[in-house]
């Protein structure tokens, strides 16, 4: 039964992908979406073992590679950790396959479409279900081409396949140090079986290794090699360009992939090794700072964009960064409370905005939009009820994943725990700011769109709206349900082995002006956004026209993809077009194949001018060649 | 006056073969020169005969070079009928115009 969670989604993706064709269009939406949400059923049943009977298992499926003392095998390890994620993959999978149905209905690629969906599934089920870090890795690289392929769905858009192969590029990075890290691991433990090394871990803690020609502690290196490649995937600062450009795919796929699931990886990655982080303060301290500045940064930048789905890509950058910075202050546990809830309303608000979308006839950009709440009530409200989700409203799930991500990072008591609190709670309030900015710019004020009328906006099919419907019951009532489960005081006993505590959290409170201040925030910026952007709209504006060099730079986003087009683009397309033109194009051709045809070439024109068909010069060449023999003859 | 021995002959014989061959390549009108041309190589393979023959006093030579003209006369007799065929064919003798051999 087990297995099945794994291999439905696969079994859907070959149908629809290889039969497609034959089975058609509406056949192959029907067994993908059918099978993925058996899946999920059953992924709801195992975590509901794993919490009630602390079901635990290691089903090895086959063994992969056996190469000295190398030993991988597939297999699918059931723990509270993979159990939880299992039910984040199948439950908004199983839901973004069944909203695709209508989402998609104009698309002549459909079975492609939802077999890349199963792919992905497959992949990302792989992932959280290892139990080795190959495994691991052949899910990760997976859900990558899988994320490739569906950010350039759409392959006749020229920025669809630009944005498509700069995720590819900016993820192999990431992926470039998260190998080195499993090699790192290989090397020091012999092993890359989770149980394994995890064991290992004390015995290496002073171990030292000379990298670069710095000497630096093994177990750092190894975290931060890790940690490289939780960056990458999950868009962290530096490597977070790519998420942004990765809205070029189509809306469920963003709510997917880059919103609920894919992007996750990273964190799960960071959780999921926490035996191995525990052990390196260094590195953690520095996943609370990226994690920090990430949060901060992606939230600046989601104040001024127009795209809807670009807000909501920022928001989700920044949220990543709760989470790591959760994990870096320790509080694992919460890293995937804030992780599970965030899934729900992430997902809800992406497909949301993919509703809003398809009602305007694919419109992205907010400042056209406007005005429509009446005309869309059901998406209105429930992207408001997201909203209230992600901004912390209280009593809603990201109310008690996030704040209590602010008060972990408040008891750590240490500096970087201090900043983290302050950077979170002002990030909170920016949250609130420009998700409200969102809903009140694409549902209220005047309409602005001038392409498609008023009248003509129309509410999404039921198909669409009813994973909307499930996901916000999940955006409302996840936290509550499942806040005592994740990071209630006795914690421990639902994660059991899964996540290690070096030392056990602090069970203490923050004081309570503390606890008050971000719902405060949260509270307060709705009116302040309702009077930005709906009542006294030039106020922004003037606000925008003083501060003209911080909105450009806001604008911009910081400037990195500017700064990476100086630093790498630049420089790697000059060296690529060296190496293209002068190494390959005049060395290797110029005496290679190329030079050599040629030389036959020119020899041959040479010969044929022999082949005269004068008579007199055949005459003259056998003289020539008599006499030579003649006089070879004679002088022997 | 000098006694005209062998050398002289043989040496009237390497001069009018070395006409012959000469008129062969470096011939560029006429076909007719280069058959002319193969009938003084033959000719001064006809001296050198005799010129051996009386030199070492055996008639053999003397009577190769009989052998030599005749078949000489019926190749020439040949090569002039070929010629005439040939232009009737494609209305030239010119060297320079007959280079189907090329292909």
């Amino acid at each position: 039964m087990e297995l099945s969670i794994i291999f439905l989604p696969l079994i859907a993706s070959i149908i629809s992908g290889f039969f497609g064709k034959y089975i058609g269009d509406r056949n192959s939406e029907i067994v993908t979406s059918l099978l993925v949400s058996i899946s999920a059923l059953l992924s709801i049943f195992v975590l509901y073992q794993v919490i009630v009977n602390q079901y635990e298992e290691n089903i090895v499926i086959a063994t992969w590679i056996s190469s000295g003392s190398l030993d991988v095998n597939w297999s699918m390890l059931i723990d509270p950790l993979s159990a939880v994620m299992l039910v984040v993959v199948t439950s908004v999978s199983a839901l973004v396959h069944i909203y695709s149905i209508g989402y998609m209905s104009h698309d002549p690629h459909k079975p492609r479409f939802m077999a890349y969906l199963s792919l992905f599934t497959f992949a990302m089920l792989m992932l959280v279900t290892s139990d080795n870090f190959i495994q691991l890795f052949f899910g990760w690289e997976g859900v990558g081409l899988c994320s490739y392929f569906l950010i350039g769905f759409w392959f006749k858009k020229e920025s669809a396949n630009a944005a498509a192969i700069k995720a590819f590029v900016v993820n192999r990075v990431g992926d470039f140090g998260f190998a080195l890290g499993i090699f790192l691991i290989f090397y020091l433990f012999g092993t890359v079986n989770y149980s394994e090394v995890f064991q290992q871990i004390p015995t290496v803690v002073d171990k030292n290794l000379s990298f670069l020609g710095f000497e630096v502690k093994a177990i750092d290196l190894i975290c931060l090699l890790l940690f490289i490649g939780a960056m990458g995937k999950s868009a962290q600062i530096l490597l977070h360009t790519w998420l942004p450009d990765a809205m070029e795919g189509p809306t469920p796929v963003s709510a997917l992939i880059h919103a609920a699931t894919m992007v996750t990886a990273g964190v799960f990655l960071v959780v999921r090794c926490s035996p191995i982080y525990e052990y390196s303060p260094l590195i953690l301290n520095f996943i609370t700072i990226v994690g920090m500045t990430t949060a901060f940064f992606a939230a600046t930048v989601a104040l001024v964009q127009t795209d809807i789905k670009k807000i909501i890509a920022y928001s989700t950058c920044s949220q990543l960064g709760y989470m790591f910075f959760a994990a870096g202050v320790g509080a694992y546990n919460v890293a995937m409370f804030h992780l599970f809830t965030h899934a729900f309303f992430k997902a809800l608000l992406f497909l949301g905005s993919g509703s809003v979308i398809h009602a305007f006839k694919d419109e992205q950009n907010i400042n056209n939009m406007g005005g429509v709440w009446k005309k869309l009530p059901y998406t209105y409200a429930l992207m408001i009820i997201g909203t209230l989700a992600l901004t912390g409203f209280p009593f809603l799930s990201g109310f008690y994943s996030k704040d209590a991500i602010i008060e972990f990072a408040y008891l750590k008591g240490n500096t970087t725990g201090y900043y983290a609190a302050g950077i979170g709670i002002i990030t909170a309030f920016l949250t609130s700011i420009y998700s409200w900015r969102l809903i009140f710019k694409t549902f209220h004020g005047d309409y602005n769109n001038k392409e498609v009328k008023i009248e003509e906006t129309h509410e999404s099919p039921l198909v669409m709206l009813v994973p909307l419907f499930i996901l916000s019951i999940g955006a409302v009532f996840a936290g509550f349900l499942f806040k005592g489960l994740f990071i209630g005081h006795g914690d421990n006993l639902f994660w059991a082995e899964s996540i290690k505590f070096l030392e056990p959290l602090s069970t203490e409170h923050p004081p309570l002006w503390f606890l008050l201040l971000t719902p405060c925030l949260v509270l307060v910026s709705i009116p302040i956004a309702y009077y930005l952007f709906v009542k006294n709209k030039e106020l922004p504006n003037s606000i925008v026209s003083i501060n003209k060099p911080l909105y450009n730079f806001l604008v911009n986003k910081w400037y990195f993809d500017e700064l990476y087009d100086v630093l790498f683009i630049k420089s790697s397309k000059k060296l690529g077009l060296f190496l293209w033109k002068f190494c390959d194009g005049t060395i290797i051709d110029g005496f290679g194949p190329d030079g050599i045809s040629s030389f036959i070439k020119k020899c041959s024109i040479k010969a044929t001018k022999f082949q005269s068909g004068f008579i007199y010069q055949y005459a003259f060449v056998m003289l020539l060649g008599f006499s030579a023999l003649l006089t070879f003859l004679i002088v022997k | 006056m000098i006694d005209i021995g062998l050398g002289h002959y043989l040496t009237l014989g390497a001069v009018i073969f070395s006409i012959g061959v000469i008129g062969i390549f470096l011939n560029r009108k006429n076909i007719i020169v280069i058959l002319m041309s193969i009938e003084l190589i033959l000719l001064a393979v006809n001296i050198n005969l005799v010129a051996f023959s009386i030199y070492l006093g055996d008639l053999a030579g003397q009577v190769f070079t009989l052998f030599i003209l005749t078949v000489a006369a019926a190749e020439a007799a040949i090569g002039l009928a070929i010629i005439v065929v040939y232009f009737r064919n494609s209305g030239t003798i010119r060297v320079e115009e007959i280079d189907k051999l090329k292909g």
